[in-house]
């Protein structure tokens, strides 16, 4: 069982979250750095540019990398700060194995015997499929590779997800299908040469605040800027034109946008013609999404439907923008689609200055999602259950088709899994199910029902306190390897230093476990560099096709874009020119998509709309950057933001102590009143776990072709806490 | 050549990036020299960065009774000199932008000096290195105009008092002097009558939404 061994105090004192302000040593002990190293920031899906300052083997600050091309030396909070990751006081340097008063030190030896024995009675007495493997997209190409490998080969389960399943699914998904291929279609120099950029919830100057640029260059030249957000943010302040959409119901406007678009005559019917299949299905399915008859519904007056649909017909190039906004809903793929079918209708993809794009958010948010790590996917992003894909992968793994499994569960149907008692044994890397998933203190029980919990991790995050045994992994700038940008351009991730004390490479502790389980043959890699190798040659001639791309070509070039079918292909930094999509036939789809309401809707026991997103100053579940001292500074803690209207209406005034309170649970917080929401929407940011979980209040809803949550929708009731109840609440988060 | 630096508060979004980089400048231990104002967020998410705007005539060496603010043959205003600063703190009264600190502990005013250790050797300052939303750029005035809608201006009024400064303020095309507002904020604002007497055109159409 995976309770908590100890108090959770005693926890949090042992192994943090503690808060690093200053390098090794104070600033003043940098004065002379050893070295400086050209790498990536680890927050976010742009994969910024940046120099770690090394001095006595340890990484002691930062400065920007002007010269690498995408970001030019900017860089977000998190990116100055990240530095203060490093030579943390909680940093993980031995493996530890539970015992009954909390972890204790174990010899490296031991603990990988102890994961091979562990696992391997639990899969005789219950299965192969009894384990399972949760991943992560922050890692890099060579180890989102590996996990998928070691997963199929080492453990022989079908079930391995990563959290990319939380974050770029629902984006993946409807790309496959209406393209063929799962990438950004344009480089975001694309951007800045555009006319008119429609950004749909991606709340980019906090969770991809470097893209701000390039919309401002856009700007500059003239361009205008469409926002729709349910919340004002600081990129559609100066908007040009601001949707504030209802919650959930953006599939609908964005039908109403192009039913507008229809009546307007901007349809290109040339391009429809040539270079897309299914338009009549479409032009049928939102015969009823006129913008003055579903204007109450998205909560929109249809004047300003309208206008956005003269905007886009007027505008020669068009960039259309999206992120989790639209995506976290159980119909974000359906939301995604009918984005593409504006695109598509108009034509309006595949030039300079002119496409779509998906910003994807997590550190490795494209790459992780390439390589194999997915429970439908296999290296190159190839299916899972294709038997041609299946025989090829096998072929060049050496191993007969029928020893890679199945397609197995999401993400969060393992944890599912793991309540229902179906998977027994769980290893988990870069992952913090208990703060990222829906519905806490489900994940939070599922926990506690596992039989045996490996996490590989830097710090004891929240899911790894209920851990049977953890062993010491290795930060980002203690390795080597790639990733691959939002833009799908393929960059080095440089070593700065070695991990400190006993702390291992990731790659090295999954290879070390697989040679344990009898399979040392098949993960003889001498390094990253050897598991680059053979990533690239198993994704020859796939959709996403690295075979062309070297370590030294991505130094040389300061990135690749892939596809880079050989080593002198230029790479693709721009998709479907020429209205080539990567189907077969070379037609992009179109996917008629009725309107359906989200999975909870407002009623009077539950009034309120809640949507959930991120704080520029916070990276996903925080269990990094709640660590960093002047992150935390930022926003010490969340606050549930709303309307002054809703706040009168409650009672509430700003600084007030409120419960919000869902189906699921409820959390007491601070009310933030400002004018910058709708009024019948609040909006919590959802990076810090326990009592101050957002993840509380929303549900195991999700999509049904891509998985992802409904974190963007849920019915909430909120309620003033009087002055004692108040005073407790604000004792009881402090001590979380 | 000491370039100029341009602030544009339409294009912040308050992430705190410059205040974060400034803090890791060398000799600045970890503090900022500038700073980020949320204007007034229970209407907006309008955010300001305010750096040194290094004044042709600046009021914080004028009022300093130890003489320690020099400024230097660019007409950069260094931050006061240690073994001259008396840390009276007139300098931070004086200042119209809110600028020059005294800092606790060490009772010396310390203030941003345009990166002096960086852009002396052809580096541009971290702040406008780092932000995000081209909100801080350090170049020339040639570029800025060439490369933007918005005007710089140098000039700010306070009443009647006219602030002439070595860096810029970009604002609307058809603006020439940047006003200051009645509570001493100096940052442009949506429209011309005044803090919250207008809302953007974001802010209106949000007032619209159908609930």
């Amino acid at each position: 069982m995976a309770e908590l061994p100890a108090p959770i105090e005693a926890l949090i004192a042992a192994h943090g979250p503690s808060l690093a302000f200053a390098p090794p040593g104070g600033f003043g002990a940098r004065a002379a750095v050893d070295r400086k190293v050209e790498t990536h920031c680890c927050f976010c899906g742009q994969q910024c540019g940046v120099k770690l300052l090394v001095k006595d083997e340890r990484v002691v600050g930062v400065e920007p990398w002007e010269e690498f091309p995408f970001n030019q030396g900017k860089l977000c909070p998190k990116g100055v700060k990240r530095y203060l990751q490093s030579n943390h006081p909680d940093r993980l340097l031995h493996p530890l194995v539970r015992t009954g008063r909390g972890f204790a030190r174990i010899p490296w030896d031991e603990a990988l015997d102890l994961v091979a024995e562990r696992f391997e009675r639990l899969q005789r007495r219950w299965g192969c499929d009894a384990v399972a493997v949760l991943s992560g997209a922050s890692l890099t190409n060579e180890k989102a590779y590996l996990m998928g490998k070691f997963a199929r080969l080492a453990l022989g389960t079908r079930h391995i997800d990563y959290n990319g399943r939380l974050c770029m699914v629902a984006a993946g998904a409807a790309n496959l299908k209406a393209f063929g291929v799962d990438r950004a279609a344009n480089p975001w120099s694309d951007i800045a040469a555009t006319d008119l950029v429609m950004v749909l919830g991606a709340n980019v100057s906090e969770c991809s605040p470097i893209t701000t640029d390039y919309i401002w260059r856009a700007r500059d030249r003239g361009a205008r800027l469409i926002v729709v957000d349910p919340r004002l943010t600081p990129i559609a302040r100066t908007s040009d034109l601001y949707l504030p959409v209802r919650p959930g119901r953006d599939s609908l406007l964005v039908n109403a946008i192009l039913h507008a678009v229809v009546r307007l005559g901007g349809v290109d019917h040339e391009f429809v013609e040539r270079h897309t299949t299914g338009f009549d299905d479409v032009r049928r399915a939102i015969e009823g999404c006129a913008p003055e008859a579903v204007e109450r519904e998205v909560g929109i007056p249809a004047a300003r439907i309208v206008e956005a649909a003269e905007m886009w017909v007027q505008a020669p190039r068009t960039m259309l923008l999206h992120a989790r906004g639209i995506e976290h809903h159980t119909k974000g793929v359906e939301n995604v689609l009918a984005c593409i079918n504006l695109v598509l209708a108009t034509g309006k993809i595949g030039k300079p200055g002119c496409g779509y794009a998906t910003i994807t958010g997590q550190g490795n948010g494209q790459g992780a999602r390439e390589h194999g790590q997915r429970c439908n996917q296999l290296p190159g992003a190839r299916d899972v259950e294709n038997p041609e894909h299946r025989a090829h992968v096998a072929r060049l793994w050496g191993v007969p088709e029928e020893r890679i499994p199945r397609k197995g569960a999401t993400a969060p149907e393992i944890v599912e899994m793991l309540h229902r008692r179906e998977v027994r044994g769980l290893l988990s890397l870069c992952f913090n199910p208990l703060v990222s998933l829906p519905d806490e203190r489900f994940t939070r029980e599922a926990l506690e029902r596992a039989d045996f919990f490996v996490a590989i991790d830097f710090f004891l995050s929240e899911t790894a306190r209920h851990a049977d045994l953890v062993l010491p992994g290795s930060l980002h700038e203690e390795d080597e390897g790639t990733a691959t940008t939002v833009e799908g351009r393929v960059v080095r991730i440089r070593k700065a230093v070695e991990p400190p004390g006993e702390a291992r490479p990731d790659w090295r502790i999954v290879c070390d476990i697989a040679e344990r389980l009898g399979v040392g043959d098949l993960f003889a890699f001498s390094g990253p560099r050897a598991i680059f190798e053979e990533l690239r040659r198993l994704s020859a001639g796939s959709r996403a096709d690295y075979s062309g791309i070297s370590w030294e070509r991505i130094e040389r070039e300061k990135g690749v874009f892939w596809p880079c079918p050989n080593a002198d292909h230029p790479g693709t930094p721009r998709l479907f020119e020429g209205g080539r999509f990567a189907h077969e036939d070379g037609r992009a789809r179109f996917h008629a998509i009725e309107y359906r309401p989200p999975a909870e809707t407002v009623d009077e026991e539950y009034p309120i709309l809640l949507t959930t997103g991120r704080i520029v100053s916070q990276f996903l579940s925080g269990s990094q950057t709640r660590r960093i001292g002047p992150l935390v500074a930022h926003q010490p803690e969340p606050r549930v933001e709303m309307h002054p209207r809703l706040a009168a209406k409650l009672g509430v005034a700003d600084g007030d102590e409120v419960r919000v309170a869902s189906r699921r649970g409820h959390v007491d917080l601070r009310a933030h009143v400002v004018s910058t929401i709708r009024p019948d929407t609040v909006f919590i940011p959802y990076h810090w776990p326990g009592r101050l979980s957002a993840n509380r209040l929303t549900q195991r809803a999700y999509d049904p072709i891509a998985g992802i949550p409904e974190f963007k929708v849920a019915a909430v009731r909120i309620e003033r806490l009087a002055r004692d109840a108040a005073a407790e609440a604000a004792d009881e988060r402090g001590a979380a | 050549m000491i370039l100029e630096l341009f602030v544009d508060a339409n294009r912040c979004i308050g992430c705190r990036a410059c205040e974060e980089a400034c803090s890791e400048c060398p000799g600045h231990g970890g503090e900022s020299m500038i700073h980020l104002d949320f204007v007034e967020r229970s209407t907006s998410v309008q955010t300001a960065p305010t750096v040194c705007m290094h004044c042709a005539d600046p009021a914080c060496v004028a009022v300093c009774p130890a003489d320690a603010i020099k400024i230097d043959d660019e007409g950069v205003v260094l931050t006061a000199m240690a073994e001259r600063c008396i840390g009276c703190g007139n300098c931070a009264l004086a200042c119209p932008f809110g600028v020059p600190k005294v800092h606790p502990g060490i009772e010396l005013m310390r203030k941003c000096d345009l990166c002096y250790d960086r852009t002396s050797v052809g580096l541009r300052p971290m702040c406008a290195t780092v932000c995000p939303s081209g909100a801080l750029f350090y170049g020339t005035r040639a570029e800025v105009e060439d490369r933007r809608r918005a005007r710089p201006t140098n000039e700010v009024a306070f009443g009647d008092a006219r602030v002439r400064t070595r860096n810029h303020f970009m604002v609307p095309a058809e603006s020439d002097v940047l006003a200051a507002w009645d509570d001493g904020a100096v940052t442009p604002r949506a429209g011309d009558a005044g803090p919250g007497a207008t809302r953007s055109r974001a802010e209106r159409q949000l007032e619209e939404a159908l609930c």
